[in-house]
């Protein structure tokens, strides 16, 4: 059943595809109807998979279709899910309606715009559930080119630029990829691509040391991590607000879910090797970003470097080889989704979109806090949650990776200390210069043109900050509810390397 | 043996020579004085139909022969191979019925065919002569096409640049074959191999194996003997310049394979590629040939301006990669490369049916020239949208299993070692610099607005004809056991 | 009646109040203050209710509610009272209700204010509540949203930097807290056993040693790990040096947040030093004594000094605070030995903890209702609070003078007030316990009593300033609002055995559970 999420927005596709040009409103509402059923689907894979899972002694990873592809080469179409992947599944089918929500307002050529999403989630669908690495590769690369359209005709600063760099970094990265899933291919045998098998077999630590280093980088070029992580700031900014939620919300996740699911599974003796070093890259790029994000001029620029920063503790999670330390990985993953959804939603719909600036020093003389505050509350709680304050999901995943880190890296965990603490601050800043600026406006920034009344905040822009912040609060609140899901499939033969490379 | 076997053995090629006899007496005949469109669609369909006969002929009767000691050789693949030439052949003269470049239809689709029934006896040849011959053939047609649009200068300039070069290179080739058989005693590929083996990498050998490999990289356009090739895309009228860009591919890099793979079978003289022991033979040469074309190809088209020269270069890069399935010499390697060269092939034709259709609309084909196509012709661009991914390589299109394929039999065929992974690291390096002028084309097809927002005029022959091949593209990269299974 | 979750409706009846006063409008203003008076009034009820049926002999926690929330990771939502949490409870329960009657004449978007005072009471039964480490960390952060919006949007005018240092400073702390306990966390991993982040297991292992193990290097783990918690706590109280952050927010604040966060969140502070870390690490607050008693020593003097140089009254009182929270922390930290050479080494430390305690709740109490003053004076004055701006406010304002001269006379430790009784056990505990910082304390005891007499003369004797001869004197209902809690100084002066009845034995069993 969960196989229907990929299906049903290809064929969301298709539906948008014929219809009438010009006709906005019924674009969105197909859109939108599709990545609802996207979601409930996704929502009712999750209860399924945990009922499944209740039974003692039950597999951990649950098939969905299995069917040969291309026999001659053993390629099959392979589609199953685990707890992790459901996990991502669900936060994929949030982002989408979320994302549609925030994009209610698009007029110019609408329905390219969400045939063109839609094709986007259908390849995350896609990957988040391929247990044939050729069937996930295929998946990872679809999802690069409706990114390039979307960026390139709707974004706004630079987005030619902008674009052009993130479809070649992603494909520079998915060579890499490539390159070492065929050597990999080839040295056990190729008779197989399906995960499990590979998985079993045993590679030599030689081969392990180069390939591993090669496929964890090239997912993780998209997984944003330092110094591969150029293309983020840059493509998020270029964006438009729904791309921008997806690109930081759920696409960044694809990288690190292929880092774990590929990389990590296939390789783990090159893993215990390059271990320390991706997780003080991992760690450079948590306080890194975090700096970096404490200086810029653009409210857009903070928050794609917030991105970058998060992204560091998904990482850190999964090199800290125990299971809280990669459980606290995939729920950051989930909860980071969701947040940067919300952080985006706010700077680039909310206020870009009726201040059209986002420079902060100009924000500052407009006093938005008064002038919208929904949007103003709205961020306030985005920002507890990226902050990490408990209560919120974000809390909740990087406690589980600081105790992670703590038990692998225990330095680390310090520094990783000493990021959070840099959040703080470069929230604080943000949400003081863009919203509670008190209209001490920096001298010579034009109050001559005088607010125009800006729009109110639209029924689908309430909807969906609701949406996601109930969403992080939620998991905040319980994570077990997820948790159930996340911590059980590490029993499965999957994660065989886990108990090994203790 | 006697005449009449032979003549029902090669009932296919039969038909098409037929054919192309009809409709050059149709054309002269009856049809001279009819609206050039009109005319057009007969003969054409007279051409289709031919082809059509042959290939339902060769679908019903799997004879398989080999005869006069390899001169005609009849088995499954090369059956394969030949139904997918004519397939080729059928989109490009459906693609030419909307062309306005000449008067002398009959003669154009006669040479067509005749181009196609010299690749159909290229693919059946296993004897260094006959290749020799059936490679005459096709050239010789190819090079008259080129020069067919007596209008425009350029494609005089393109023909006779292509002329030139194929002379050369047609003497460097008998040259080489002729040391071969001076070395072996023997014409038969087979025989030859036999009769060398052992023998060691013989200086004479290594002029032979040199110049027939600058022979076929000609034909190829493999770097260095690319330099005719964007001319000749820019010059030629489009679908002469599509008929070269598929077909002739698909046949010579067949038939370059088969020599390579059997007549110079052996360790010696194979040599090795492999990055740790290099070893002189033949291997090498072509790793590097193709190592340079593909680099070559990728970096130059990137500053292109013409869509048609960025097709041009993009053909070479593209030679680059398949020239490395013929590297790997073993019969998984062959497969990969008859499904990636007829893909292309098929991708090509679709591609340079595209540009007819903004070349008739806007007078031009600069990337200028695509600007806000989506708006203009939405599915025509669609098609464009679907052949430019397949040449990047994007799954789930056919371009992308192609390359996939291709690269793992490559690093099979030296397993355990991986022995031939640098060249498809490299191979995939530049597969991803190629993602960018393909982008460039695309981003002026849906994110630029166009100058002229009127809508472009299609026939519907020409969309019909252009959205089947997108969706062959898109079902033989879905579902490549479609094409694999018959091997 | 014990089987109501009553912790949980305490803990949420603010919250739920606090959400509905968020979703309304800037121009209901007298519904808005009405309403949060109310739930204010009611959290006070069920905290009355809570005292009466506190059964004041019983040993562990009452009201004890327990819930598995994340089983694999070791965090249970885990809610119980002691004397101490009721103490702080009471405390909370009143003073907040104070800051909303204070803050009553609030015109700019009121709702949102007491919405923020309401969250901030939330969250501070939460903190004083929770038995779990992770479920008492989220109610911890969580109280300090709402003080730092209290200060960023309605304080005065460098509200901005106030606030953000605030919020920093704390954050930092609670980041070094957060690392401890997960240190502690993955020490106390065993097998497939999550860790344990319980209060009352981690201080029975504390008591123990068993935290980190007898080895040498885990002695130096747990000094490390001790330091980073104490960080987060001596942020809050603060010790000093740790409290750079207070003077300008205590002046940036709002006086009526400010009542709030010098009479009730500071006591977050001392409260985290007697619940978390005296019972878990109390051998390294044994080995670090004497650093800590000099740096309660340097709290309790150079506060009072730095009170006796200011010149704005709002800082001459929140300099005073962390004079009066020093000697809770003095007491506490002079308990942490074992007392050898002493008669009755118990009833000295039950003595100085009581002290303590009552201390938190009788500064709670005065320092609040001095704020309050502060206020009605800044109200008068169009917003004029120096030291010397005033004078002979005697002559025109008796009452005023006469109840706030109370109040300050309480804060100065005189017998017969609540003030004296809370100082007074302290040093008579902590005397035989550490004479030399109790000794040196008393410096501290004099510099306050000549600052607050200075204020007096200054403010109230003297010659009438003729700009305030028009000074109106407390309204009848200002009257009748101050009698509460002057009469309650009065009360808890003379009968402080109300509030020792019921933390006696809490702290005789904290003494007992001293493993020296």
């Amino acid at each position: 059943m969960l196989a229907w999420t990929i299906y049903i927005s290809f064929l969301g596709v298709l539906v948008l595809m014929l219809l009438p040009k010009g006709n906005a409103a019924l674009a969105r509402k197909v859109a939108l109807t599709t990545a609802l059923v996207g979601l409930g689907i996704a929502i009712a894979g999750l209860v399924q998979y945990k009922s499944a899972i209740a039974v003692p002694g039950a597999e951990k990873i649950v098939s969905v279709t299995d069917v040969d592809w291309v026999p001659s080469l053993g390629i099959k179409y392979h589609l199953a899910a685990d707890g992790v992947s459901i996990t991502l599944v669900l936060l994929t089918g949030l982002a989408a309606v979320a994302g549609i929500l925030f994009s209610w307002n698009i007029e110019h050529r609408a329905k390219e715009f969400f045939a063109f999403y839609l094709a986007l989630i259908g390849g995350v669908y896609g990957v988040f559930l391929s247990f044939d690495l050729f069937l996930l590769f295929v998946f990872y690369e679809i999802a690069i080119v409706p990114k390039y359209f979307i960026i390139a005709i709707w974004g706004s600063t630079r987005r030619e630029y902008g674009a052009m760099k993130l479809a070649l970094y992603s494909f520079i990265g998915s060579a890499m990829v490539l390159v070492g899933l065929i050597a990999a291919y080839v040295v056990s045998g190729a008779h197989s691509f399906d995960v499990t098998e590979l998985a079993k077999y045993p590679f030599t630590p030689h081969f392990q040391f180069w390939a591993f280093p090669l496929v964890f980088v090239g997912f993780a070029i998209l997984a944003g991590m330092w110094p591969f992580h150029t293309w983020a700031p840059t493509g998020h900014v270029a964006a438009p607000t729904a791309a921008s939620m997806l690109l930081a919300g759920v696409v960044m996740k694809l990288g690190a879910y292929g880092c774990l699911r590929v990389a990590m599974t296939l390789f783990p003796e090159g893993l215990v090797a390059w271990r320390n070093c991706f997780a003080i890259l991992a760690i450079i790029g948590i306080i890194y970003g975090a700096m970096v994000a404490l200086v810029q001029k653009d409210f857009k620029f903070v928050i794609g470097y917030s991105s970058v920063s998060h992204m560091g503790f998904v990482l850190l999670g999964l090199m800290t080889l125990n299971a809280i330390g990669l459980s606290g990985a995939v729920l950051q993953m989930f909860s980071h989704g969701i947040i940067a959804g919300l952080l985006f939603a706010v700077v680039g719909r909310m206020v870009y979109d009726r201040t059209h600036t986002r420079d902060l020093d100009e924000l500052q003389g407009m006093g938005l806090s008064k002038v919208m505050p929904f949007a103003a509350a709205t961020f306030v709680i985005a920002g507890m949650a990226s902050m990490g304050l408990p209560g919120f999901s974000g809390f909740a995943a990087e406690f589980q990776v600081l105790i992670g880190a703590w038990q692998a890296f225990p330095a680390l965990a310090i520094l990783t200390g000493i990021g959070i603490l840099v959040g703080v601050a470069y929230t604080l800043r943000v949400l003081q210069k863009a919203f509670y600026g008190d209209g001490e406006a920096e001298a010579g920034s034009e109050n001559q043109h005088e607010h125009e009344p800006m729009p109110p905040i639209s029924v689908p822009e309430r909807l969906g900050a609701v949406m996601l912040i109930a969403i992080s609060l939620l998991i905040g609140l319980f994570p077990r509810l997820l948790l159930d899901v996340i911590i059980p499939s590490f029993d499965s033969p999957l994660f065989d390397w886990l108990r090994r490379t203790r | 043996m006697n005449y009449l076997d032979l003549f029902k053995l090669a009932v296919p090629e039969m038909v098409i020579v037929v054919t192309a006899l009809v409709v050059l007496a149709v054309d002269v005949v009856t049809l001279r004085d009819l609206e050039l469109r009109f005319r057009f669609i007969v003969a054409g369909m007279i051409a289709c139909v031919g082809c059509v006969g042959a290939t339902a002929w060769m679908l019903i009767s799997h004879p398989s022969a080999n005869l006069f000691g390899g001169m005609f050789v009849i088995d499954p693949t090369t059956q394969i191979v030949k139904i997918a030439l004519l397939a080729l052949t059928i989109f490009t003269i459906l693609l030419s019925m909307d062309s306005d470049f000449t008067d002398h239809v009959g003669e154009y689709l006669a040479l067509i065919l005749l181009g196609a029934v010299g690749m159909m006896f290229l693919v059946s040849a296993e004897d260094i002569v006959m290749i020799f011959i059936a490679l005459e053939l096709t050239s010789l047609s190819l090079y008259i096409l080129t020069a067919f649009n007596k209008r425009d200068i350029k494609s005089a300039e393109a023909s006779l640049k292509y002329f030139l070069f194929g002379g050369m290179s047609a003497a460097f080739t008998l040259f080489g074959l002729s040391f071969i058989y001076g070395l072996s005693g023997t014409t038969n590929l087979p025989a030859i191999a036999a009769a060398m083996a052992g023998k060691g990498l013989d200086p004479l050998l290594v002029v032979a194996i040199v110049m027939v490999v600058i022979g076929f990289g000609f034909k190829i356009a493999a770097v260095p003997f690319h330099l005719w090739a964007p001319d000749a895309y820019q010059g030629a009228p489009t679908p002469s310049a599509a008929f070269i860009a598929s077909g002739s591919k698909v046949a010579s890099f067949f038939i370059f394979a088969k020599i390579m793979a059997v007549g110079f079978a052996g360790k010696e003289i194979e040599g090795s590629g492999a990055w740790h022991d290099y070893a002189a033979g033949w291997v090498p040469v072509v790793a590097i040939v193709a190592a340079l074309s593909m680099v070559l190809g990728n970096l130059v088209a990137i500053v292109q301006t013409s869509v048609r020269r960025l097709i041009a270069y993009s053909a070479i890069a593209h030679a680059g990669y398949m020239l490395i399935a013929v590297l790997a010499h073993n019969r998984q390697s062959l497969v990969s490369l008859i499904y990636y060269a007829v893909t292309y092939g098929l991708t090509t034709v679709g591609a340079f049916g595209v540009v007819a259709v903004v070349e008739r609309g806007t007078g031009g084909e600069k990337l200028s020239d695509f600007a806000g196509l989506s708006r203009r012709a939405p599915l025509v661009s669609f098609c464009m949208l679907i052949f430019m991914l397949s040449l990047a390589g994007i799954p789930p299109l056919a371009g992308f299993f192609g390359k996939f394929y291709v690269f793992s039999a490559a690093v099979n065929a030296g397993a355990p070692n991986l022995g031939l992974l640098w060249l498809v690291i490299l191979a995939v390096a530049m597969s991803a610099v190629s993602l960018y002028y393909y982008l460039q084309v695309l981003k002026q097809i849906y994110v630029k607005d166009a100058a002229d927002p009127a809508p472009l005029k299609t026939t519907v022959l020409t969309r019909v004809v252009l959205v089947l091949l997108a969706a062959l593209v898109i079902l033989f990269g879905c579902a490549p056991n479609l094409l694999l299974r018959w091997f | 009646m014990s089987s109501l979750p009553l912790i949980t409706i305490l803990t949420f009846v603010p919250f739920c109040g606090a959400l509905v006063l968020a979703c309304g409008r800037s121009d209901q203003q007298v519904l808005t203050r009405r309403f949060a008076l109310a739930t204010s009034f009611i959290s006070l009820a069920i905290a009355l209710v809570m005292w009466k049926a506190f059964d004041a002999g019983a040993t562990g926690f009452q009201f004890e509610e327990r819930h598995a929330w994340i089983p694999a990771l070791g965090v249970e939502y885990r809610v119980g009272i002691d004397g101490l949490g009721l103490l702080m409870v009471l405390l909370a329960a009143i003073v907040v209700p104070m800051a909303i009657l204070a803050s009553w004449r609030n015109e700019d978007r009121p709702h949102f204010y007491f919405s923020m005072v309401l969250f901030l009471q939330s969250g501070l039964f939460g903190t004083f509540t929770a038995l779990n480490f992770i479920h008492w960390f989220l109610f911890w952060e969580l109280s300090l949203i709402p003080a730092f919006f209290l200060v960023r949007l309605w304080g005065g005018p460098q509200r901005a930097a106030a606030a953000t240092q605030f919020f920093v400073y704390t954050m930092v702390g609670s980041i070094a807290l957060l690392l401890a306990f997960l240190a502690i966390f993955l020490a106390t991993k065993e097998g497939a056993n999550p860790g344990i982040f319980d209060f009352t297991k981690l201080a029975e292992l504390g008591r123990n040693n068993a935290i980190f193990g007898h080895a040498s290097a885990g002695a130096a783990t747990a000094k490390v790990i001790f330091l980073a918690a104490l960080l987060g706590f001596a942020v809050k109280v603060p010790l000093m040096p740790f409290h750079t952050w207070l003077p300008s927010t205590y002046t940036e604040a709002p006086s009526g947040t400010t009542m709030l966060l010098t009479g009730v969140m500071s006591k977050m502070g001392v409260y985290g030093f007697l619940r978390i870390l005296l019972p878990i690490f109390p051998y390294q607050m044994q080995a670090l004594r004497t650093p800590l008693l000099v740096l309660a020593v340097i709290t309790i003097v150079f506060s009072a000094s730095a009170a006796f140089a200011q010149k704005d009254l709002k800082r001459i009182f929140a300099y005073s605070s962390i004079n009066h929270l020093g000697y809770c922390l003095l007491a506490i930290f002079a308990v942490a030995t074992a007392g050898a050479g002493l008669a009755t080494p118990a009833a000295e430390k039950s003595a100085a903890l009581s002290g303590a305690f009552l201390q938190m709740f009788n500064h709670g109490l005065t320092a609040a209702t001095l704020f309050w003053f502060i206020s009605l004076i800044e109200q008068r004055s169009g917003g004029l609070r120096g030291l010397n701006d005033f004078g002979g406010l005697r002559k025109v304002a008796p009452v005023f003078c006469g109840l706030m001269g109370i109040a300050l006379f309480s804060s100065l430790g005189l017998p017969g007030l609540n003030g004296f009784v809370g100082e007074f056990l302290i040093f008579k505990g902590v005397f035989p316990l550490a004479t030399c910082s109790a000794s040196l304390s008393v410096i501290g005891l004099l510099v306050t009593a000549i600052f607050i007499l200075t204020v007096l003369q200054r403010v109230f004797n003297g010659p009438l300033n003729p700009k305030w001869s028009a000074f109106p004197d407390l309204t009848f209902g200002e009257r009748a609002i101050l009698a509460v809690p002057i009469g309650l100084m009065f009360v808890l002066g003379v009968y402080p055995q109300l509030v020792l009845g019921f933390i006696n034995h809490t702290v005789v069993v904290m003494v007992k559970q001293l493993p020296f």
